[in-house]
C-alpha cells in the first residue's frame, strides 16, 4: 500500500538559484509516486524548463517575484501546475522547431518548450489576464509500474 | 545549492574543460565565462569532458550553441565527451549529435583534433 499526500506545493522566489530546490521537490514526489529514475529525470527537467522560462520571460529576471508549484497525484496521473503573475507567455509563438534547421542557425530559444512537449504526456497553458499564468505538465504512470494504492 | 564546477587543463594543443555537477540556468553563466576566457586567449581546440556532469537543462545546452560558430570560424571545434546516458539523452533529444562531435572517450576527441591538424598541414 502506498500512502502520501495527493496534493503538495512549494512557492519559491523567482531566482535561478532556487531551481535546485524545485528539482529536489519534484524528484522526490515523482519517485514516491512510482516513476522510474528515467521518467523522474524527464519530469524534473520539464519542470526546470517551465520555471526557467518564467524567470527569464515572464519576470525578465526580476528576483523578487514568486512561482508556485503544485503537484497533484491522482490514480495514475502526476500533474504539476506552475503559476506566476508575470508577463503572459504565448505558447503559440513557439512552434515546434525543425531541430536541424533550428540548430544550424545556432538559435538558443524555444528548446525548453520543445523538451517539455517531448518529455511530458500533456502540456497545457491557462491564463487569467493580468492575474495569473499557469502551465500544467502531466505525466501518466504506465500500468506496469503502478503500485497498489489506497 | 546548485553545485557546478569547471576544471580546465591544457596539453597537446587541446584545452579540456571538465564539467562537474548541475548545469542549469543558474550555473550556465559560469560555463559562458569559461568559454569566453578561452576565446579571448585564442584557444579554439576545445574538449568538454562531461564525465561528472550530473544534469543539464536547455540553458546549459544553449551555451554550446552560443560559442560553436565563433570557434569553428577560427578553424577550431568544441567536441563533447564522456557523457552519462542521462545527459546524452538530453543532447540527443535536442538533435545535438547532428551538429556536434560527441565521443565516448576524451582520447578519441584528442586524436580527432590531431588528425585534423595533420591533414591540414599536408
Amino acid at each position: 500500500m502506498v500512502s502520501y499526500s495527493r496534493k503538495i506545493a512549494i512557492r519559491i522566489q523567482s531566482r535561478t538559484e532556487n531551481l535546485q530546490q524545485v528539482r529536489n521537490f519534484v524528484a522526490e514526489a515523482a519517485r514516491e509516486f512510482g516513476f522510474s529514475d528515467d521518467e523522474t529525470s524527464n519530469i524534473v527537467l520539464s519542470v526546470d524548463e517551465a520555471c526557467t522560462n518564467i524567470i527569464k520571460h515572464a519576470y525578465q529576471f526580476a528576483t523578487d517575484r514568486h512561482i508556485s508549484i503544485d503537484i497533484l497525484r491522482e490514480r495514475n496521473s502526476f500533474e504539476v501546475r506552475i503559476q506566476d503573475n508575470g508577463k503572459p507567455f504565448d505558447p503559440e509563438s513557439i512552434r515546434t522547431p525543425d531541430l536541424k534547421e533550428h540548430l544550424s542557425h545556432y538559435r538558443r530559444g524555444g528548446l525548453g518548450v520543445y523538451l517539455m512537449r517531448r518529455l511530458m504526456d500533456r502540456v497545457e497553458y491557462n491564463f487569467v489576464p493580468g492575474k495569473v499564468n499557469e502551465v500544467r505538465l502531466v505525466k501518466n504512470l504506465s500500468p506496469a509500474s503502478m503500485p497498489v494504492r489506497r | 545549492m546548485n553545485e557546478f564546477k569547471i576544471h580546465h587543463r591544457e596539453g597537446d594543443g587541446v584545452n579540456v574543460m571538465e564539467l562537474r555537477g548541475y548545469l542549469d540556468a543558474h550555473t550556465a553563466p559560469d560555463l559562458e565565462s569559461a568559454f569566453q576566457k578561452l576565446l579571448n586567449e585564442k584557444k579554439y581546440n576545445i574538449i568538454v569532458n562531461c564525465k561528472d556532469l550530473s544534469y543539464i537543462s536547455s540553458a546549459g545546452l544553449g551555451v554550446f550553441m552560443a560559442y560553436i560558430e565563433d570557434v569553428r570560424k577560427q578553424a577550431g571545434d568544441i567536441k563533447l565527451t564522456n557523457m552519462t546516458p542521462k545527459v546524452y539523452n538530453v543532447f540527443d533529444l535536442l538533435g545535438f549529435p547532428i551538429l556536434y562531435e560527441i565521443y565516448k572517450d576524451e582520447h578519441d576527441a584528442v586524436s580527432k583534433f590531431h588528425e585534423g591538424k595533420k591533414s591540414s598541414t599536408v
